[in-house]
Order: C-alpha cells, then sequence, then structure tokens
C-alpha cells in the first residue's frame, strides 16, 4: 500500500511544538510571583459611571488592588483611527462590554471569587441600538468630539445613474441584512507583563498586532514607545480579532504591572472574550439595479449601512472596502453607493477575515442571479456577461491590467470539478412531491490585495548570515496561526538557493524590526514576502561584490548551497562565500524593505486605483434541505482561488479549508445576537461553529498566475476564501427550496 | 488516592478532590499541553484520555479521577523526542495552523484508532465532533487521522 502522501510537502517551523503540546501559548506561561488580574464589567449597556468602590472587594483573601481609569498614567483613550476606545470605563460606560476596572489579586481564583464584591454606581441612560436611529440628527451623540453619530461614509460615484436607469430593461430592488459574528478563535485572550531591569515594559499575548499592543500599551502607560517591548508567542487563532481587544487586554495585564511593579497576567474566560471582543459588522445593504435586455448591468444604486458598536476600531476602513468592491466582481458603468459606519451603544464592531466583503456578495452574488432570472438568463451566463475580465474597469475607475484578472479561469474549473450544468437539473425547487430538496449554488468574488489605499502599506525583512552559514531571518508579519513564518523561510530559501532546514526565523520582538503595520488584509505573504526577497537581492549583492573584489568573478545564480558564475559553473560554495564575507570584514547582513506599489483614492468622488493588484475567486456548493426540519445539509464545497503563487500549497488549501468552514457557519450556524445591547451568546454552548459533522469534504482549488507586482509572486490567500459561500448557499438553498433568504444567518422558513 | 498521569503515580489529598482535573494538569503538573478553550466541556481544547477514553478535563473533577490512568499529548509523545506517527501525520498533512485545538485533536484520534485502527473518513469526522477547530475546516486533520492510520498499520 502506498503512503496516502507520497512525497509530504507540509511544512511549519511549529509543527513540532504544536503538536506536542510544548508550544507555550500566553496562559502556559508563569513568571515567578506573577500576579492575576480579571476585568470588572457592569449591567450597563449604557450609562454615566458615578462611582466604583473597592473597598469590600480589597477585603478579600489574596486581593492586591482594584484599579480604575483615575489610574491610568496615560491616556483613558485609543484606536487605531480615532481614539474614542477606553481602556477603562471612564466617565461613561458606552457598550455592555466595557472594563471598569481591574481586580488583581495572588491567584486567579482568588481575583475571580472577588469580583462580586466590586460595586459600580451608575446613572443609566437610554441607549442606541439601532444604526439608522443613531444617524437621525435628533440623537444624542454618543462621542460629542466626533460630532456626529456618523462614525464614518464612503462614497462611489461613477458615470450616470439617470442614464443607467434609462437604459435599463429591468430593474430590481432588494434589501439584504447580514448578522454579528464573533471571531471564535479557540484561545481566549491573554496577555503577560513585567517590568525588566532595564525599565522597559515587557509584554507577551494571545494578540495578533504586536506593533498595535505596543502602541496600544504604551500610550496606557504614557510611555515612549521603545519602553514597551511586545514580544511574539504562538498564538490560538485571531481571523482578524485579536487586534483592539487583544492589545487592550495586554495593555492592562501591563497597566497592573506597572503600578504593582510584579509580573501579571490576564487571561479571559471565554465568558468575557465573547461580551468584549469586538465581532463583524452587521449591515444593512439596500440595491437598486437594472440592466438592459442583452443581461448587461446599467447602472448600480447601492446604500450600506454597517453597525459599528460603541467604538470606531477599523469600521472606516472595513466599510471602505465595502464601498470599493460595492458591485461584487462586476464591471458597472454607472455606480452610485453611500456606504455608513455608525456609532451605536452594541458591541462594537472591527475587523474579522474578509473584512468587509462577505456581507457585500452575499447581497450582490445573489442579486446577479435574481436579475438574470428576469432577463431568462441562467446564473451563469449572466455573470459572464458582467464579470471583470483582462482589461476592465472597476466601479472605483480602476483599470485591472497589471495582473492576469482569472475570474474565468476560477469559474470554469469550478464548475467542471463540481460538474455544475449537469447538476443543476437536479435541483428541487421546492417540489412537494420529493421528501428532500437538493440545491447546487456558485458564487464569484473578486478582492483587492491588500490594505489599498486604506492605509501605509510596507514591510521590512532582515537577513542575517551566521559565521557557520546558516540563516536568520525576520520579518515585520506576524505569525497569527496561518504559517507566515514557514512562508518566509520558504521565500528566503528559494531566493537564497539554500535548503529551507538552514534558516530559522528568528523570534520576533517589537524591538528587533520596524514596525511593519498589521498582519491584516491577507498581506502577510505578498508585503512580508516581498521584503524578504529584496532583502535577499541585497545580500546576494553584497557577496557578489566581495567574490568580484576578492577574485574577480561575476557570479550571476544562487541555489543549490553555491554560488554560479555565467556558464553555470560553480564559484564557490554559499559556506566559502560566507566565509570570504566575514574574513573580508563585510557582514552578509541585509535589511530589506517591500512599498506596495501606489494606490489612490478620491474620498469625494470614489474614484482611484483602490489597490495594488486584485484576487479571483470562485466557489460552489451542493446541498440538501430536509423540507419538513428545514435542515440543511452541505454535501460537497468546490473553490478555487487566485493566489498568484502557491509558496506553500498545503497551508494555502488549509487557508482555504478554514474560510470554508468558517463561512458555512457564517450561511448557516452562527449569529452573534444581542438583545437590549447584551450579547447573548456567552459560550460555544450557545453560540454554535461548525463541527467536524456539519461540514463535508472539501476540494481547493489553487489558480497561480504569478502576480509582477509581487517580489514573491504570491498574493494573499486569507481572507478571500470567507466572502463568497454564503450566497453561494443561498443560491443553492434557493434551488432546493424555490425561495430566495435576503438574511444572515439562512434559516429556512417555508 | 492515586492518579497515575503519563504513567508517573501522583498521590492527591483531601483538599484537591473538588479541584478540575484540566487545572490540576496544568497548574501543579505544568502539563500546558492541556489547552482551555471553552472550560464548560463543549470545545475539546482540553481532552485527555482517561483509561484511554478520550474526556474533557475541564469536566472531571479529581476526586473522579482516582484510580485512573491519563494520558495527555505530553505523555503520547515518545521520550526520546521523536513522534508517534499519529503526531508526524498531523505535521506531513498540514493539519496543523494555529495549534490550539491539536494536542485535544490527537488525543482523540489516537482513542479512535486504538479501538477502529481502520476508520471510514466519516468515521474519523464523527470521532472529532466534540473537538471544535476554527483554522482548519477539518478536512486536512481528517487526512492526518487517515494517513496515521495507514502508516500505523504498517508498523
Ligand atoms: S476547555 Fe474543556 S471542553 Fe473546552
Ligand atoms: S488549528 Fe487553530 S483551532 Fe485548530
Amino acid at each position: 500500500m502506498e503512503d496516502l502522501l507520497n512525497t509530504p510537502t507540509a511544512f511549519r517551523n511549529d509543527a513540532y511544538a504544536k503538536v506536542t503540546g510544548i508550544a507555550k501559548y500566553a496562559d502556559d506561561i508563569t513568571i515567578p510571583g506573577m500576579l492575576h488580574a480579571v476585568p470588572i464589567y457592569s449591567d450597563y449597556v449604557y450609562a454615566e459611571l458615578i462611582a466604583v468602590d473597592a473597598t469590600e472587594a480589597l477585603k478579600q483573601p489574596g486581593v492586591i488592588a482594584v484599579y480604575t481609569a483615575r489610574d491610568v498614567p496615560g491616556k483613558v483613550l485609543f484606536g487605531q483611527i480615532i481614539q474614542d476606545y477606553q481602556v477603562l470605563a471612564d466617565k461613561y460606560i458606552k457598550t455592555h462590554g466595557d472594563v471598569i476596572a481591574l481586580l488583581v489579586a495572588e491567584t486567579r481564583v482568588q481575583a475571580i471569587a472577588a469580583i462580586p464584591f466590586v460595586r459600580i454606581e451608575a446613572r443609566e441612560l437610554p441607549a442606541v441600538l439601532d444604526p439608522e436611529v443613531a444617524m437621525l440628527p435628533e440623537t444624542p451623540l454618543l462621542h460629542p468630539a466626533h460630532g456626529s453619530n456618523i462614525c464614518n461614509e464612503h462614497c462611489v460615484r461613477r458615470g450616470d445613474i439617470t442614464l443607467g436607469e434609462q437604459a435599463s430593461d429591468v430593474v430590481i430592488e432588494q434589501t439584504f441584512k447580514t448578522q454579528r459574528i464573533e471571531h471564535s478563535y479557540l484561545e481566549p485572550e491573554s496577555g503577560i507583563a513585567y517590568l525588566r531591569p532595564d525599565g522597559v515594559m515587557e509584554v507577551m499575548g494571545s494578540m495578533q498586532h504586536p506593533f498595535s499592543t505596543r502602541r496600544f500599551t504604551a500610550n496606557t502607560l504614557g510611555l515612549a514607545l521603545n519602553d514597551v517591548e511586545v514580544k511574539t508567542i504562538p498564538m490560538g487563532g485571531g481571523f482578524g480579532g485579536k487586534d483592539d481587544t487583544a492589545a487592550l487586554v495586554c495593555a492592562r495585564a501591563a497597566l497592573c504591572a506597572y503600578l504593582l511593579k510584579r509580573p501579571v497576567k490576564m487571561t479571559y474566560t471565554r465568558e468575557w472574550s465573547m461580551r468584549e471582543s469586538y465581532k463583524r459588522h452587521p449591515y444593512t445593504l439596500q440595491y437598486r439595479m437594472g440592466l438592459s435586455q442583452d443581461g448587461i448591468i446599467r447602472f448600480a444604486k447601492s446604500r450600506f449601512v454597517a453597525d459599528g458598536g460603541a467604538y470606531c476600531s477599523v469600521t472606516p476602513w472595513v466599510t471602505w472596502r465595502s464601498t470599493v468592491q460595492c458591485c461584487g466582481a462586476y464591471s458597472v458603468e454607472n455606480v452610485h453607493n453611500d456606504t455608513y459606519g455608525v456609532y451605536t451603544n452594541n458591541i462594537f464592531s472591527g475587523a474579522m477575515r474578509g473584512f468587509g466583503s462577505p456581507q457585500v456578495n452575499f447581497a450582490i452574488e445573489q442579486l446577479i442571479e435574481m436579475a438574470g432570472e428576469k432577463l431568462g438568463l441562467d446564473e451563469l451566463e449572466i455573470r459572464r456577461r458582467n464579470m471583470v475580465r483582462q482589461g476592465s474597469t472597476t466601479v472605483t475607475g480602476q483599470v485591472l491590467d497589471t495582473h492576469v484578472v482569472s475570474l474565468q479561469q476560477a469559474m470554469d474549473r469550478v464548475l467542471a470539478e463540481i460538474d455544475y450544468t449537469n447538476k443543476r437539473s437536479q435541483c428541487s425547487f421546492g417540489d412537494p412531491a420529493q421528501d428532500e430538496w437538493y440545491g447546487i449554488g456558485m458564487a464569484l468574488s473578486y478582492r483587492g490585495m491588500s490594505l489599498g489605499a486604506e492605509g501605509v502599506d510596507f514591510n521590512s525583512a532582515i537577513i542575517s548570515v551566521q559565521p557557520d552559514g546558516s540563516v536568520l531571518i525576520e520579518t515585520g508579519i506576524h505569525e497569527n496561526g496561518q504559517g507566515s513564518e514557514s512562508a518566509m523561510i520558504l521565500i528566503a530559501a528559494e531566493h537564497l538557493g539554500i535548503p529551507k532546514e538552514r534558516i530559522r526565523y528568528r523570534m520576533p520582538s517589537t524591538s528587533n524590526i520596524p514596525d511593519g503595520g498589521t498582519t491584516v488584509a491577507s498581506r502577510g505573504t505578498i508585503l512580508g514576502g516581498g521584503a524578504v526577497v529584496n532583502a535577499a537581492k541585497i545580500l546576494k549583492n553584497i557577496l557578489t561584490t566581495e567574490i568580484k573584489t576578492a577574485k574577480n568573478i561575476d557570479v550571476s545564480s544562487f541555489r543549490d548551497s553555491g554560488l554560479y558564475d555565467t556558464n553555470n559553473e560553480l564559484v564557490m560554495s554559499w559556506n566559502d562565500a560566507i566565509k570570504l564575507c566575514y574574513s573580508r570584514q563585510q557582514y552578509p547582513y541585509a535589511f530589506g524593505v517591500f512599498q506596495a506599489p501606489k494606490v489612490s483614492w478620491d474620498e469625494h468622488t470614489g474614484q482611484g486605483n483602490a489597490y495594488f493588484t486584485w484576487v479571483y475567486a470562485c466557489q460552489a456548493v451542493e446541498l440538501k434541505v430536509n423540507p419538513k426540519t428545514r435542515q440543511v445539509t452541505v454535501l460537497n464545497i468546490v473553490a478555487a482561488h487566485e493566489v498568484g503563487k502557491a509558496i506553500n500549497p498545503d497551508m494555502v488549501k488549509g487557508q482555504i479549508y478554514g474560510g470554508l468552514a468558517t463561512a458555512v457557519g457564517y450561511a448557516l450556524l452562527e449569529d452573534c445576537k444581542s438583545e437590549n445591547g447584551k450579547i447573548v451568546p456567552t459560550n460555544f454552548h450557545n453560540y454554535r461553529i461548525a463541527r467536524a459533522t456539519d461540514l463535508p469534504e472539501m476540494t481547493a482549488i489553487l489558480i497561480e498566475n504569478h502576480d509582477p507586482q509581487s517580489p514573491s509572486g504570491a498574493k494573499g490567500v486569507g481572507e478571500p476564501t470567507l466572502e463568497l459561500l454564503a450566497p453561494a448557499i443561498a443560491n443553492a438553498v434557493y434551488r432546493a427550496t424555490g425561495k430566495r433568504f435576503y438574511t444572515l444567518p439562512i434559516r429556512i422558513e417555508l | 488516592m492515586i492518579i497515575t498521569v503519563n504513567n508517573k503515580e501522583h498521590q492527591i489529598s483531601e483538599n484537591q478532590l473538588e479541584t478540575k482535573l484540566s487545572l490540576w494538569l496544568r497548574d501543579d503538573l505544568g502539563l500546558t499541553g492541556v489547552k482551555i478553550g471553552c472550560d464548560i466541556g463543549v470545545c475539546g481544547t482540553c481532552t485527555v484520555l482517561v483509561d484511554l477514553a478520550p474526556l474533557r478535563s475541564c469536566k472531571v473533577l479529581l476526586k473522579n479521577a482516582i484510580g485512573k490512568s491519563i494520558l495527555t499529548i505530553e505523555g503520547l509523545t515518545p521520550a526520546d523526542g521523536s513522534l508517534h506517527p499519529l503526531q508526524q501525520a498531523f505535521i506531513d498533512a498540514g493539519a496543523i495552523q494555529c495549534g490550539f485545538c491539536t494536542p485535544g485533536m490527537v488525543l482523540t484520534a489516537f482513542a479512535l484508532l486504538a479501538i477502529n485502527p481502520q476508520p471510514t473518513r466519516q468515521q474519523v469526522r464523527t470521532a472529532i465532533k466534540g473537538n471544535l477547530c476554527r483554522c482548519t475546516g477539518y478536512q486536512q486533520i481528517i487526512d492526518a487521522v487517515m494517513l496515521g492510520a495507514q502508516r500505523m498499520s504498517k508498523q
């Protein structure tokens, strides 16, 4: 019998530690003399905070201190875009997840036992929970300093909607709603901090962005950035969710450590995590779309309202992506979009894998099929007539000509793999004669890579070759569990022409390498990898120059642990080249930077080259619906994704499978409901994510067209995987039941 | 009162009886391969084998583990630092991402293979249904268990 895997290809530098249990996550670390901090919440959603009385709590066994906003030496407010997020509630409690105080005790058990003894006095205020109400001019302001309950707005103005209306033979209007969901990383937030002998506050924690955590911590403590060092340790999942809240958990641990001069750990329970951590934005999306008889979309008018909750977080960026991608993967001449991120007293919303596109795709990928049906065109034909192709112009006026536009390729591959056209004829459409309904559905998407005009987009890498020829690398990208360090090692190995086993990834710290921005937006491989390639170039240049000076030989390539000349003759081994370098008092050390190519954006017209490159995807799903129980069973999923270049193919596939699983949850299972401003789910028993038995076998197809604008050729894959399965499922449910569902999660009511 | 953990006997005192097995393993024995994802018995990250049956250690009190033999991920790893074939299969099949679910998954799969050395993919799926994973979609975890089963049967 052959090994199921002929050649094992999966590579992870952390796999051994993780599979043996020796990998230390934040809560696994203990420091002698360490204290434990816990958060104190109130039962208010919106209130004026009058007093916190810790007298009784301080009498409880083991309790050392209770801290409130008054004890914060630095600033109470922080935030990545707008500084409105309170490290501890100051004068107002603005949402149910607000932490009013921190309680520190000798043991965690003692700390938790003392929580009920902290008394909170507050005057309740009427909470605003509906974003539409929040937007009304008469509604009191949640953040008076901001001047409006509209946190941000974006628009697209392209062509002329009136002309589009005139050219249209059919017009459809539909409103869609998407729910709030929880990231559900398996490891709850945890932070551990201690003051080092050199006066630096050292922080380790379960967070996605060490530099973001450093900013939060320094801001809270009133310190300079170099007074805080954040170190990266294994993290149990993030999916966009371990930024603001996780950074604050670390900052709070640091606050206690700073005030008490003792190490402090703060580990969240699942209940605290679900209550306090930000979620995916719930959206309301209203569309009006017109098409001419030939199936061409003539105009699309849309209005999106995103509930940002009590704090800004990255709502302006999330909603900006929705704006840019407001018509999905289709070219539309006349476009009018308004998007609002709105403050309410709900739990705040922030980054989550997908970042503003899953909501839009849920709408547009159903709308296109509804339009097709009105025109008598099938769901594939209507897409083919409108989808972006090589040289197409996007709704923001960007011409897609710098890379291969592989949307059609992705679609063809998926349809063939799942045998779409044959299976389509078997769909039930709610046939009362059948006791089980079958449906198949698909969806397309395109996605701007990396941050785009959202932010400053650059990254760096250091390659330091040791005297024995072994290599240390690091980048400003963070390992979130996705395998970014392994991808960087593979890229370095390829470009230096040495085996990956000779390369180690240096334990990352905010004091080693410049701030590379956050590891979000699927930018890890493209930005970090780009910096590694550029550092490798510089390093090779150092070696080439030394050899030229010493031996007058031109080196032209690096491979198989050797340096070769233009005739492909071996000049010297890698090790000898490194030795030569050191003997000539030259360090084989390189610092490489990758700056994302220029992007542009006009806030007033919503036009510009929003992203420097794009990826394309198609996903299809088969499912059955039980007409009696309304139970949906997913039978099969096929996904094709443009990845530029698959650096670590098994890990790329892993990203796709993981994204699909979460998308099944988004479509059918998950709903982080809020009642009167309080999040209802508390743990995984009442917040259901997909289990192995909820999922079918999945097929991942990688489409590789190396991107000329990415030095490594690679693009990103983390987020696109999660942005289009919900509409594919909705489309399949339609073909099974004969009904369309415009609200997530899909609850079959017949 | 004795509990055996990874083949080593531990004396339990009266005042420890109400302690959760998960906390005792983590805090007192330093076996931090036992992860706490939910602490209410629904996520499976704290899974250990109690007399070779996978149990959620956050739902077990020490008083209910007296006289039993417990295996954690640390105990599954051979003492010479090599890997159990099932562990190696998890690596080779790409079944590890953030790794937080991994110890529990490996132990659950190990228990399955002990009673069913040649499972179908569907049987693996059912066996790991109590272990949540948010990263992998379970696909490569199932691949890993199938691969591990195959390699173990060849040994
Ligand atoms: S921590 Fe025990 S089952 Fe989740
Ligand atoms: S690998 Fe992250 S939860 Fe399973």
